[in-house]
């Protein structure tokens, strides 16, 4: 069998999407810590056009990207599959699958401002999680259907991710009342034995985004008056 | 409608790639010209969330997003196919695809069309594009070895529309002497027929876009 590793990155949601699916289909692989902002020579050198994680490498051979790395493994390890059969309902997921790399920094816009710009930014995250809930989700337990699928994975961060984010941006985006089958999703697939035990600690990523957000915010340029 | 039918806009090069993988595998199908600036009620039917060319129609049913689309396709028409067998490469070439839709063009586009303030950042960073791109055709005839492949497809906006919008605005981006390979390719791609018959003519495309902002043109999803 051909050697599995991984490099990532602890804070990353997207190092986080390879991991569950990897678990998920049961492949044993090796995880590299990258000390980001710091890049490895090996990092480098498996990504050289976007020098970023995740990189899986499999066989010697890397693959970038963290969406074209789900399909990858969903191809080369069929067991469990994460993507529907049937030919439109599979166009169907990848649709869902790149609308959310699509609308990733539209829903963290929100995190990156303040004041009047944010509420405008908290207005239109709110608009594309109307999206997920209504035509999305749906009536399904998962994006998926019955089970959690590469859709899940691609949408996972809003499950733990999302809400560190609310806290340390001050805001309270997704409630129990304004997107109800989204809020009760989050619950599902944080129950999920795999997702569970694979989540970075809540608290340095706390401290991560709190770092991160003040240096954001440092840069913002703050007219005479405020 | 037929069987297979295309929701798509002649100047849009999306729209013609999804034309050129269907006319690649010989499947007949019916184009609905949109006015990308005011998309029909049937488009918008069909696609309520982009609302944007291209769709394809299939037995009834809607595909939407260019690249979903084009894997749609490779799929349910297996013969000549424009994704490689091996997962390892075909991987290679989804990473291709998006590095073409999501750097590559937007950064060509702001070279030749930004303020000049981010003209120049612009500029650096299609340079960077292009030479990637260069260097993945080392050794190759296509970016999908010695057939046209998925990556080539995604590529058309190069082999056509990048010329027209550095005549337009008087910008030289892909230089023969600095991207010998990828002018070469240009070259080869626009020699093939079916690519030929299905891209638009260069004189009405360039009439099109000094009088249309090319950036109502959708982005790659």
């Amino acid at each position: 069998m051909e050697e599995v590793k991984l490099y990532g990155f602890g804070p990353s949601p997207f190092s986080y999407r390879v991991i569950w699916a990897l678990k998920l289909k049961g492949v044993k692989y090796e995880y590299i810590e990258e000390n980001l902002p710091m890049k490895s020579p090996k990092l480098l050198q498996h990504n050289p056009v976007h020098k970023k994680v995740p990189v899986l490498v499999h066989g010697g051979k890397p693959i970038s990207e963290s969406l074209v790395i789900l399909e990858y493994i969903e191809e080369t390890w069929p067991e469990n599959p994460l993507l529907p059969k049937d030919a439109h309902e599979k166009a169907m997921a990848r649709f869902w699958i790149r609308f959310a790399e699509d609308k990733y920094p539209t829903l963290n816009t929100f995190f990156r401002t303040v004041g009047q710009d944010q509420q405008l930014a908290i207005k239109e995250a709110l608009k594309v999680l109307q999206i997920l809930e209504d035509q999305a989700l749906g009536n399904n337990k998962f994006f998926n259907g019955n089970t959690v699928g590469l859709v899940d994975i691609s949408f996972g961060w809003l499950a733990y991710w999302f809400d560190c984010i609310e806290e340390t941006a001050g805001a309270k985006i997704i409630k129990s009342n304004n997107l109800p089958r989204l809020h009760e999703w989050i619950k599902n697939f944080k129950q999920i034995p795999v997702i569970q035990e694979n989540l970075p600690s809540r608290d340095k990523l706390l401290a991560y985004l709190k770092t991160k957000r003040e240096k954001i915010l440092s840069c913002i340029f703050i007219p005479n008056g405020h | 409608m037929a069987e297979v039918a295309v929701y798509g806009a002649w100047a849009s090069p999306l729209s013609k790639r999804v034309e050129i993988v269907l006319k690649l595998k010989g499947v007949k199908y019916e184009v609905i010209e949109e006015d990308m600036s005011n998309p029909s009620v049937w488009l918008q039917n069909y696609s309520p969330i982009l609302k944007t060319v291209p769709v394809l129609i299939h037995e009834g049913d809607p595909v939407v997003a260019p690249n979903v689309i084009l894997e749609y396709i490779d799929e349910t028409w297996t013969g000549n196919p424009i994704f490689p067998q091996n997962p390892k490469d075909r991987a290679k070439a989804r990473f291709w695809i998006k590095f073409i839709d999501e750097k590559c063009v937007p950064a060509v586009m702001l070279a030749c069309w930004g303020r000049e303030m981010v003209q120049q950042m612009a500029t650096q960073e299609a340079y960077n594009c292009l030479k990637a791109l260069e260097d993945e055709l080392r050794g190759k005839k296509f970016f999908g070895g010695n057939n046209v492949g998925a990556v080539d497809i995604a590529a058309i906006f190069i082999a056509l529309w990048l010329g027209v919008i550095e005549e337009i605005n008087g910008v030289k981006l892909l230089m023969h002497d600095q991207f010998p390979l990828l002018s070469r390719w240009v070259n080869d791609i626009l020699s093939c027929s079916i690519i030929q018959e299905t891209l638009p003519p260069r004189d009405q495309l360039i009439t099109y876009l000094r009088t249309h902002n090319p950036n109502s043109f959708p982005s790659g999803t």
